[in-house]
């Protein structure tokens, strides 16, 4: 188990310090960072002593260099909209984002485990067909335009909750079932599957046959094993969820990172992009890293391989 | 000779074609799907003709006339106009060329891209193998929609860039069902023979393997497409995907967004059509999986 840790926190280092990079210079694809940052009609001068200021104008590797030196320790430099340090904006914004993605990852797992198990102890019922359907409209819904439509039913047709803004827990209930609804037929699929291969199990019919309870086989034989994969999943979806909550957090007016990185996107404040694009990145390769390990852990068999 | 080997191995019984022909009978979904998708293809590629008015012409006398079933409509707008006047109906219709197109063309870019990738690593194995998967790895943790919309953003857009961005980070799963498709194909007899008689690797891997992967690579191809068309949308919705004026659903939406509260018609629209297209496309791909590579059935 200790080899097999060490061996995946080497390669989550590596994919970490490559998505460093990546997001280091995807700024560059600009070809001139300073002209990109004064935006249409900047000077020339202005665009120099933007070089210099953040140093544009050393080496490519150079600049990496001191840019992941200073992130390593928080310090993702200073937001030319804000003239804040972008650490100081990140940490203010960073709890909005968590919890709308803790909220949807909540909700996903809610709609998705009962209905999954469900839907494998009786295949192909009623209540199968409604998994399914669930399952093959939530993958083809764009989810800006789901937020759209709840917001015309609930918000204006029968007004219940508030449109925009996060005042109080009413504001996250639209964002959270948006954003849940898209993460839930990746769960539904592998919980529904992963039941229907446990349930066929030789251990099970032992169980059954020793005249256990239905709930009790199923509840603590068989899910156990099938919620595997889906830890590993959750780990995934929580990443993309991240990356989601640019679209949710524009389309509720939430002043999470996600919006923020669009809003420093239209307005060109590069460093603030670089640092969202590293921190989802390295959550990303943090929860992906912990999902290996607990599954390693729960499933013996993934270790020797 | 060796050619002629590949495609006997492994199946018995009548002509892939004819299988698959007489799978998809007892597949009504593939069938709803192939159908639904054909008709918007056609709606997409005849929309010079169906199209009633210049899907770009303003008239700013008659913005915002409601659709057919509302009142105020107009028999000249049987779907309503926006904003600035334009025919709705003609904006579909032209907002499916870009849908469609991009999709098409995003799904092919990166299928070149995730195939490459996918069977280098799968065919050679050992090191290469490793830093093809330490790469699928890397991009799979960068944030797509925001590595998308600040590229975009950072290049200039335009429907060139939209389509070489989105390329570049969808080749993603082409590349995971590549690899571990030609890690089976690898060892099979045909292929061994094929190294016997001494044909060469690129030979091999073009003549041999990839045609056995069409099949998975079809499947694959059909679910990125909705993927790019997703997308897409949700790029051109934020206002750094498609560019105004043309139409796209996507920016559609963002257009009507303004008029949410008295016209939600406009918003509701285009994403239905959106839907119904993405629809169509991953029900095809499922169908098209369960008929001809079930294997691929994640």
């Amino acid at each position: 188990m200790l080899r097999f840790a060490l061996r995946r926190l080497l390669v989550a280092l590596l994919v970490a310090l490559a998505v460093s990079a990546a997001s280091f210079l995807l700024v560059f694809l600009a070809g001139d960072p300073a002209v990109a940052m004064l935006g249409q009609g900047g000077r020339a001068e202005d665009a120099a002593a933007l070089r210099t200021l953040y140093g544009f104008d050393r080496p490519l590797p150079i600049q990496y260099a001191a840019w992941l030196a200073k992130a390593l320790v928080g310090d993702f430099g200073r937001s030319q909209f804000f003239n804040l340090p972008v650490a100081a904006i990140l940490w203010e914004r960073l709890p909005t984002t968590m919890t709308l993605g803790v909220c949807g990852l909540a909700f996903a797992l809610a709609l998705s485990l009962p209905l999954g198990i469900l839907a494998a102890l009786r295949p192909n019922s009623a209540l199968d067909r409604i998994a399914l359907l669930v399952a093959v409209t939530g993958q083809a819904i764009p989810s800006f335009w789901l937020g759209l439509m709840l917001i015309v039913l609930l918000g204006v047709v029968f007004p219940v909750l508030p449109i925009s803004g996060a005042d109080d827990w009413r504001g996250f209930v639209l964002p959270t079932v948006v954003l849940g609804y898209y993460a839930t037929p990746g769960f539904m699929r592998l919980t529904r599957a992963g039941m229907i291969d446990v349930l066929e199990a030789d251990f099970i019919r032992t169980a059954r046959a020793k005249g256990l309870s239905a709930p009790d086989v199923v509840l603590r034989h068989a899910l156990p094993n099938a919620i595997i994969p889906v830890v590993s999943l959750a780990a995934v979806q929580f990443g993309f969820m991240l990356s989601g909550s640019i679209v949710i957090e524009s389309v509720f007016a939430l002043n999470g990172v996600g919006r923020l990185a669009w809003e420093s996107i239209t307005r060109s404040d590069l460093p603030v992009v670089q640092a969202i694009v590293l921190v989802f990145a390295v959550i990303y390769v943090i929860l992906t890293l912990a999902a290996d390990l607990l599954n390693a852990w729960l499933d013996p068999r993934i270790r020797a391989a | 000779m060796s050619g002629a080997l590949a495609p006997s191995e492994g199946i018995a019984g009548p002509r892939p074609g004819a299988r698959v022909l007489a799978a998809s009978a007892r597949h009504p979904g593939l069938v709803a799907g192939l159908a639904v998708l054909l008709l918007l293809t056609v709606a997409a590629l005849a929309a010079p003709l169906l199209a009633p008015h210049d899907p770009y012409a303003q008239d700013l006398a008659n913005r915002i006339v409601p659709p057919a079933w509302m009142d105020g409509a107009k028999t000249a707008h049987p779907l309503g106009t926006d904003h600035l006047g334009r025919d709705y109906l003609s904006r579909l219709l032209y907002g499916a060329r870009v849908s469609l197109g991009i999709g098409l063309a995003v799904a092919l870019l990166s299928g070149l891209i995730g195939t490459a990738l996918g069977v280098t690593a799968g065919y050679f194995g050992g090191r290469i193998d490793m830093i093809i998967s330490f790469v699928v790895t890397t991009r799979l943790a960068l944030p797509i929609v925001l590595v998308a919309l600040a590229a975009v953003a950072l290049v200039g857009a335009s429907l060139q860039t939209l389509v070489a961005v989105m390329a570049l980070l969808l080749w993603d799963r082409y590349a995971v069902v590549m690899r571990a498709a030609t890690q089976q194909m690898r060892s099979r007899a045909f292929v061994t023979a094929a190294r016997a008689v001494g044909c060469s690797t690129p030979r091999i891997i073009v003549a041999e393997i990839l045609p056995n992967l069409a099949n998975q690579l079809i499947v694959v191809a059909t679910l990125e497409m909705a993927q790019a068309i997703l997308l897409e949308a949700a790029l051109s919705f934020l206002g750094l995907g498609v560019q105004a004026p043309i139409p796209s659903w996507g920016l559609m939406i963002a257009e009507g967004k303004e008029h949410i509260l008295f016209e939600p018609w406009l918003i509701f629209m285009p994403g239905a059509l959106l839907v119904l297209l993405v629809l169509a496309i991953n029900t095809l791909g499922d169908g098209l999986r369960d008929v001809a590579a079930p294997s691929t059935r994640a």
